[in-house]
C-alpha cells in the first residue's frame, strides 16, 4: 500500500510540473466547458427574445392595400416598414440578407376582402436562414391566421351562423414542462462537458504514465523496484483518476458560476446550480473517474510511443462522450440497463439532478457500483498487462 | 553474490541465451562480454527480474530471481540500458523516488542522497531539474538511484554507452571503489580496452552461450594471444566452431 502511495504522489506532483498536462487538466476543461455551455443557453436565450418578446420589424409592400391588417399587426409588436419594391427586389434583397422577412399585400387585396372571397398575401423567407427569419416568418403568420378567424367567425354570426359549428375539434395544448425541464435540453450539454473534461484531464497523465515512461526509458529502472508490478500501475491509475476528478470539480464549478451571468429567467427558466446541486453532480459522476482512468491506462499500455498513444487515447475517449451528444435527440429511456453503462448513467443522474428531482436510490447504486466495478476490473487488467514482458517494448 | 545456472531465454523462435552458467563473487568486479546479440542484456534483465527465464535459475545472495523475484530487488542496484530519469523532477527527487520505493525513510533517505552526491560528485545540479542534463550527468543520477538503498550486488548494463573520457574514468574510479567496499559488481560491455582495464572476471558471452571465463590473463592465456582483443575474437571463432 505504501509503495502503490509513494507511485501516487510522485506521479501526482511530477505532472504538476508539466504544462502540457495541466493545461489539459485545470485550464481546458474549466474554462472551454463554462463557455461553451454559456454561449449555447445564451444563444438559445436571445432566440427566443428574437421570436416571442422583441418588438420585430416587418417589410410591407403594398400595406395601403390592408390599413386594418396592419393596425392588427402593429397591436402585436409587429413594426410596420412600408416598402416599394417588385417581387423580384424582394427576392434579392433577402438573398443578400438585407432583410428577413416580407409581407406582399396584393393590390386586390380590398376588393376580395369586400366579396368575402380569400384575400391572398405572402410572406417571403428564406427558411434555410439561421438568422431567426424562419421563426419571424412563423409568428407573422400566426397573427394573421388568428386574425382570419376572428374575421371569419364576425362574418358567419352576421349570416346568422354559429361560428362554434365550423369547429368539429379543438385541440387544446397542454405543456406540463416546468421552467428547469425547458432548460434541461439546452443544458444536456453540462454533462457531455463534464464527463469529457475529466476524461481528457487525466489523459496526458495516463500517457506519461504508462507509454511516456516506456519511451524515456525509465520503465525498466522503475520495475527492478522491490514491489509487485501491478502496484505500481495502481499508483499511476490513482494518480490519473484524481486528476480526473480535479478537473472535472473544477469544470462544474466554473460552469455554475458561468450559469449566473446567462439570463435564463428570461427564457422562462428557472434553473439553479447552487453548490449543493454541484457537489451532487459531482458525486454521481465521481465512479467514472475509476472507470476512466482505468481505461485510459489499458488502452496506453498497449501503445510503444507517446503519439501513439495520444491517437488512440483520443478515440477511447471518444467512445464514452460521444453517445451522450445524440441521447437527447434519440430520446433513450433511462432504463435498467441504461443504468447500468458507465457515462450514459451518470449523464442520466446528472440530468435528474438539474432537473431539481431526486434520483431514485436503486439507479444511485446500480450506477455507482457498476461503473466502480467495471472501473476496478479495468485496473485489474492494467495490472495483469504490467506483469506481461512485452510491456518493456 | 551472484550465482547463474544454466540460464535460458527463449524470445518467439530466437533462443537469445541457450544455458549460461557462472558466478559473480563478493569484492570483485565480474565483465560480461560479448558482440552486440550476444544475449548480455537479456541474461542482465533476467539477473534484473525484468524478464523471467525459461528454464535454469540466478540466486543473488541466495534468493532466487524466479522464485524471490522481490527479495531480489531489495539486495539488487540496477542501472539498465536505458535509464532514463523523469524530466520534471530534479536529480535529488530523482533518488528520493526510488528510496522511497524501496521504503527507506525520508532522513535516512536524505542523509543517504547526500552521501551519494560526495560520492558521484553530483552536489552542483543535485537540485536541478533533469530535464537538459548532459550524459555524464544523467548517468551519476541514474547511479546514485540504483545506488540509494545501499544494495550489495550492483548490475550496469553498458554503462559508458555514450560516455567521455573523464566520465568513464571517473565510473571506473568509483566502481573499484565499490568493490573494495566489498559490493558484487557485474557488468556488461562490447569494449575491451574498458573490460581489460577494469574486470578481475571476464565472462565471454556468444550466440547465447559462455564461450569462455577466467581473468584477463587466464583468457589470454587460453587463446594464447597476446591482447584480450585476439583472444576475445579467436575465442568467440571457436565457439562458432564447435557449433
Amino acid at each position: 500500500m505504501r509503495a502503490i502511495f509513494t507511485v501516487f504522489r510522485k506521479e501526482f506532483f511530477e505532472n504538476l510540473r508539466d504544462r502540457r498536462i495541466l493545461l489539459s487538466a485545470l485550464v481546458f476543461g474549466p474554462v472551454l466547458g463554462p463557455v461553451v455551455l454559456a454561449a449555447l443557453l445564451q444563444i438559445s436565450v436571445s432566440k427566443g427574445e428574437a421570436t416571442f418578446e422583441k418588438p420585430m420589424t416587418l417589410q410591407v409592400v403594398g400595406a395601403e392595400n390592408a390599413p386594418n391588417l396592419m393596425t392588427m399587426l402593429e397591436s402585436r409588436d409587429i413594426k410596420i416598414e412600408r416598402r416599394e419594391m417588385t417581387e423580384q427586389q424582394i427576392r434579392e434583397a433577402i438573398a443578400q440578407r438585407e432583410i428577413k422577412v416580407a409581407l406582399q399585400i396584393p393590390s386586390n387585396f380590398a376588393e376580395r376582402w369586400s366579396r368575402s372571397e380569400p384575400a391572398a398575401v405572402q410572406i417571403f423567407v428564406d427558411s434555410s436562414d439561421q438568422f431567426g427569419g424562419d421563426a419571424s416568418a412563423a409568428r407573422v403568420s400566426r397573427a394573421i391566421n388568428s386574425y382570419s378567424q376572428q374575421v371569419s367567425q364576425t362574418r358567419l354570426m352576421l349570416r346568422g351562423v354559429d361560428p362554434v359549428s365550423m369547429a368539429a375539434v379543438v385541440v387544446h395544448e397542454v405543456d406540463v414542462s416546468t421552467p428547469a425541464s425547458r432548460a434541461i435540453f439546452a443544458l444536456g450539454i453540462l454533462s457531455y462537458l463534464t464527463i469529457f473534461a475529466m476524461l481528457f484531464g487525466g489523459m496526458y497523465l495516463a500517457i506519461d504514465a504508462t507509454a511516456g515512461e516506456r519511451e524515456r526509458g525509465s520503465l525498466e529502472s522503475l520495475l527492478t523496484a522491490p514491489m509487485p508490478r501491478a502496484h505500481i500501475i495502481y499508483g499511476k491509475i490513482a494518480a490519473t483518476a484524481s486528476y480526473m476528478l480535479i478537473s472535472m470539480a473544477l469544470t462544474l464549478t466554473a460552469c455554475a458560476v458561468a450559469l449566473q451571468y446567462v439570463r435564463l429567467e428570461e427564457l422562462g427558466m428557472s434553473l439553479s446550480m447552487d453548490a449543493l446541486t454541484t457537489i451532487k453532480l459531482f458525486a454521481v459522476s465521481a465512479p467514472l473517474a475509476i472507470f476512466g482512468a482505468g481505461l485510459l491506462t489499458v488502452v496506453a499500455s498497449f501503445t510503444r510511443s507517446f503519439r501513439e498513444a495520444q491517437s488512440y487515447l483520443t478515440f477511447a475517449i471518444s467512445i464514452p462522450t460521444f453517445p451522450l451528444i445524440f441521447v437527447g435527440l434519440l430520446q433513450v429511456d433511462p432504463t435498467p440497463l441504461a443504468m447500468a453503462t458507465p457515462s450514459l448513467s451518470q449523464h442520466f443522474l446528472m440530468m435528474e439532478i438539474l432537473r431539481g428531482e431526486t434520483p431514485v436510490i436503486t439507479d444511485l447504486l446500480l450506477s455507482a457500483s457498476v461503473t466502480a466495478l467495471i472501473g476496478t476490473s479495468l485496473c485489474w487488467i492494467a495490472g495483469r498487462l504490467y506483469e506481461r514482458e512485452a510491456i518493456l517494448g | 553474490m551472484i550465482t547463474v545456472t544454466n540460464l535460458t531465454k527463449k524470445f518467439g523462435t530466437v533462443q537469445a541465451v541457450q544455458g549460461v552458467s557462472f558466478a559473480a563473487p563478493d569484492g570483485q568486479i565480474t565483465g560480461l562480454l560479448g558482440p552486440n546479440g550476444a544475449g548480455k542484456s537479456t541474461t542482465l534483465r533476467m539477473l534484473a527480474t525484468l524478464l523471467r527465464p525459461d528454464s535454469g535459475d540466478a540466486l543473488i545472495d541466495g534468493e532466487s530471481v524466479s522464485t524471490h523475484p522481490i527479495e531480489v530487488r531489495r539486495r539488487m542496484g540496477v542501472l539498465s540500458h536505458a535509464s532514463g530519469l523523469y524530466p520534471q523532477l530534479t536529480a535529488r527527487e530523482n533518488i528520493r523516488y526510488f528510496a522511497e520505493l524501496h521504503g527507506m525513510e525520508r532522513r535516512a533517505a536524505d542523509n543517504r542522497i547526500v552521501e551519494l552526491a560526495n560520492l558521484l560528485e553530483l552536489s552542483e545540479f543535485l537540485d536541478r531539474k533533469t530535464k537538459g542534463f548532459s550524459q555524464g550527468q544523467r548517468l551519476k543520477t541514474a547511479l546514485a538511484r540504483a545506488l540509494v538503498h545501499r544494495p550489495r550486488n550492483l548490475i550496469l548494463d553498458e554503462p559508458t554507452n555514450g560516455l567521455d573520457v573523464m566520465a568513464v574514468r571517473n565510473l571506473r574510479a568509483l566502481l573499484h571503489r565499490l568493490r573494495e567496499e566489498g559490493h558484487c559488481i557485474l557488468f556488461s560491455s562490447h569494449v575491451m580496452q574498458e573490460v581489460a582495464l577494469l574486470c578481475d572476471e571476464v565472462v565471454v558471452i556468444a550466440q547465447g552461450r559462455v564461450a569462455a571465463a577466467g581473468t584477463v590473463a587466464s583468457l589470454r592465456a587460453e587463446a594464447g594471444e597476446a591482447t584480450l582483443e585476439d583472444a576475445f575474437v579467436k575465442l568467440i571463432g571457436t565457439a562458432e566452431g564447435l557449433n
